[in-house]
């Protein structure tokens, strides 16, 4: 605790000696860093994983605040381009870095600052889990993750000391389904356009993300094998669109969705039995009582992967807070909430400390619950006895088989899908 | 010290404030779009120049019909559709609660208080508006438990929502409003004497309304008209939600290309949006000169 007073000390009375620097700064804009009393970050994302809880922990570990400006993935990346100095922290997904990284406005982010960086996933940094390759198919981390240099806007296929985000959070997503209304095991993404849920199926109208899902399924069908899922031709895409297009036109889907909280009600309803979705949006339906099952399936899954950057322009003590802030962020009771919620830490030995151990086999091993498992909030997520879906981490993170992607091809695709959703 | 309710400002000075807004928010960031969508673009930039290549791209294989209809007629098709059958509705029922409203509520109290009842639509958010239509209108919702329970169908009715039909019933649930206020305004100017003339004179109650009533209400139906249009026509989240994301609509084609920072093609969308929509309007005014009406 004492530790923790005299930090808090040094930075009020640091950021008082900075006071006139940042109101000499008042003039310009706003002071990204507020002189007042505690530090404020400005942090940027679409904060699905954060809560209050987590803002109490960080004012109360470092004295520092933060202030969420809350976005959709989409949204986010544009904010990066049009208002890079609107943030003092980003949290991004790695497939926006093809796009963001030739822009020049963010910041190459030193490893040497970051504490825990040997402790980073290889998942992360080597595209591995537990020494096996796992799928790199579309814009996997390590293909984007180092950059040739702090200033650079090339990547660098070798690790290097600069890396374009620092590695926070990710997951291995699946079709969720609800198997009280399917009654029979599904094993393949081909089942979302198998007819017998004809009316009863979705998927994500996020054309980035909704493609990648739509490959999944193409390829399970055994219609084509793509060479790269993440970054088809536009033969490919016309393939797959037609593919999904003659689906939709028979009906084939209840709905698509483009917020969390759409495919919630439609899973909740019983409006659609099988479709793509995320992890807290089946533990949403659950806490309603309602079963619903990530479901594993032989092809593997489609990962994501995100971390936090910070503005080009960020230097001297805003950097310092910055970077305090990530090494606070990575030194395990985040990663812990995370791992909570069916996420995945990048840093696994930190959060693994601030989890009980029946937490731990549950989440991390894919051992039955020898508790109730309840969700950062307190709700009851899991009863004694039961299996996370898709098992271990190793079952999960080795399964993935390709990563949200950016296409070369990406503005043909954008149109495709728009086609699509107007057949 | 002069006394300032003695200077009579000039009409210039009182628009001014007024016109200092219309200009920088609204007058300005028109032209800009006007003159981005003309612009040239990459994955991360926007690239000043002088292209038509953003209007090509949205009219591309439009005019070739070997492959069905293109996107963008398409989607203008449904659109249109939507508007114009949203318009009758809107129209139909608003008329007449207006016509409730001001001819059979005498007191000006219960005016208010129906009025009001008019406006509960826009009580709670969008969103939720939205979900709440799944209970009822749902493959296990109300209607449905109602139609199976009394043998009217014998299997759930999907067509009832996520459907062209679930998206004109929230319009009109929502937009009929549009149309109470300005008819209601209309039909409380009406010079009550003018009616009871006419009643002197031995017109039935039909007649009333058709050759007095109507025809007074033409500026209150004509405003009306433009707000129900032009909403529909720029509308996107209640077609996204109600159809499902499963029906097209400009302002959905506009939001995806901006959320891919595709803003000269956005705006290329959202200039030929804005021409058909000033179109319509500029056809309306035709048939009836609100300038002088009111």
């Amino acid at each position: 605790m004492k530790k923790n007073i005299t930090r808090r000390n040094m930075l009020k009375t640091s950021t008082a000696a900075v006071g006139a620097v940042a109101g000499a700064g008042l003039l310009k804009g706003f002071p990204a860093i507020h002189a007042a009393d505690a530090p404020v970050i400005r942090y940027l994302g679409t904060a699905v994983n954060m809560g209050d809880a987590v803002q109490k922990r960080l004012f109360d570990d470092t004295g520092i605040k933060v202030k969420f400006i809350v976005k959709t993935t989409d949204e986010v990346t544009k904010t990066i381009f049009t208002q890079p100095n609107s943030f003092d922290i980003v949290d991004s997904e790695y497939f926006s870095m093809p796009k963001l990284v030739p822009s020049g406005n963010l910041l190459g982010m030193d490893t040497k600052r970051i504490k825990e960086w040997d402790n980073v996933t290889s998942a992360f940094t080597k595209g591995e889990v537990a020494g096996k390759k796992i799928g790199d198919q579309g814009t996997a981390p390590k293909k984007v993750m180092y950059l040739k240099g702090s200033g650079s806007k090339e990547f660098s296929s070798e690790p290097t000391q600069h890396v374009t985000l620092i590695p926070t959070v990710y997951n291995a997503d699946t079709l969720g389904i609800r198997p009280d209304l399917i009654k029979r095991p599904i094993s393949t993404w081909a089942e979302l356009l198998n007819p017998e849920f004809k009316g009863k199926a979705s998927i994500l109208n996020i054309p980035s993300i909704g493609i990648m899902d739509a490959a999944m399924v193409v390829e399970s069908m055994g219609e084509y094998k793509y060479p790269d899922k993440g970054n088809m031709t536009k033969k490919e895409i016309d393939l797959t669109m037609k593919i999904f297009t003659e689906a939709k036109k028979a009906g084939q889907f209840r709905a698509f969705w483009s917020d969390f909280n759409e495919s919630v009600n439609l899973m909740a309803s019983g409006e659609v039995v099988i479709q793509s979705m995320w992890s807290p949006a089946i533990t949403a339906v659950r806490t309603k009582g309602i079963p619903c099952v990530y479901q594993p399936l032989k092809e593997g899954y489609r990962a994501w992967a995100a971390g936090f950057g910070l503005p080009a322009t960020t230097k001297g003590r805003q950097a310092d807070i910055c970077y305090e802030f990530i090494n606070w962020y990575l030194s395990g009771w985040v990663g812990a909430y995370l791992n909570r919620q069916g996420y995945y830490s990048a840093v696994i030995p930190t959060a693994k400390k601030y989890m009980e151990s029946y937490e731990w086999d549950y989440w991390m091993l894919g051992k039955p619950a020898t508790a109730d498992i309840m969700s950062p909030e307190g709700k009851k997520l899991a009863s004694k006895g039961e299996i996370r879906d898709g098992g271990s981490y190793e079952a999960r993170m080795g399964a993935v088989e390709c990563w949200n992607a950016t296409m070369d091809e990406n503005k043909y695709m954008v149109r495709k899908w728009n086609e699509m959703v107007a057949s | 010290m002069p006394n300032l309710f003695k200077i009579k400002p000039s009409v210039g000075l009182l628009s001014l404030p007024y016109s200092l807004v219309f200009i920088f928010f609204f007058f300005i960031p028109l032209v800009l779009t006007f003159v981005i969508s003309f612009w040239d673009y990459n994955e991360y930039s926007i690239i000043p120049d002088l292209i038509l290549e953003n209007y090509r791209y949205v009219f591309e294989n439009c005019f070739s019909f070997e492959n069905g209809m293109c996107v963008t007629f398409k989607t203008y098709l449904s659109t249109f559709m939507f508007c114009l059958i949203t318009w009758f509705f809107t129209l139909i029922i608003g008329f007449f609660v207006a016509y409730f409203l001001a001819f059979y509520v005498n007191s000006l109290t219960w005016q208010i208080a129906l009025f009001l009842l008019c406006t509960i639509p826009f009580w709670t958010s969008n969103v939720i508006r939205m979900i709440s239509w799944i209970p009822l209108l749902g493959r296990n919702g109300l209607v449905n438990d109602f139609f199976l329970s009394t043998g009217l169908t014998s299997t759930p009715q999907e067509w009832l929502l996520y459907s062209g039909f679930s998206v004109v019933l929230a319009f009109v649930h929502l937009y009929t409003l549009f149309m109470i206020v300005p008819i209601f305004n209309s039909m409380m100017r009406i010079d009550k004497s003018i009616i009871e003339a006419a009643y002197d004179s031995g017109a039935n109650g039909f007649q009333i309304l058709w050759n007095i009533i109507i025809p007074l209400c033409k500026p209150g139906i004509v405003i009306g008209s433009i707000f129900v249009i032009t909403v529909v026509m720029g509308d996107f989240i209640t077609i996204g939600i109600m159809g499902g994301q499963q029906i097209p609509s400009i302002g959905k084609i506009i939001y995806v290309e901006m959320s891919y920072l595709q803003l000269p093609a956005a705006a290329a969308n959202a200039v030929i949006l804005l021409f058909l929509t000033l179109l319509i309007i500029w056809i309306m005014t035709k048939m009836i000169d609100i300038r002088k009406e009111l």
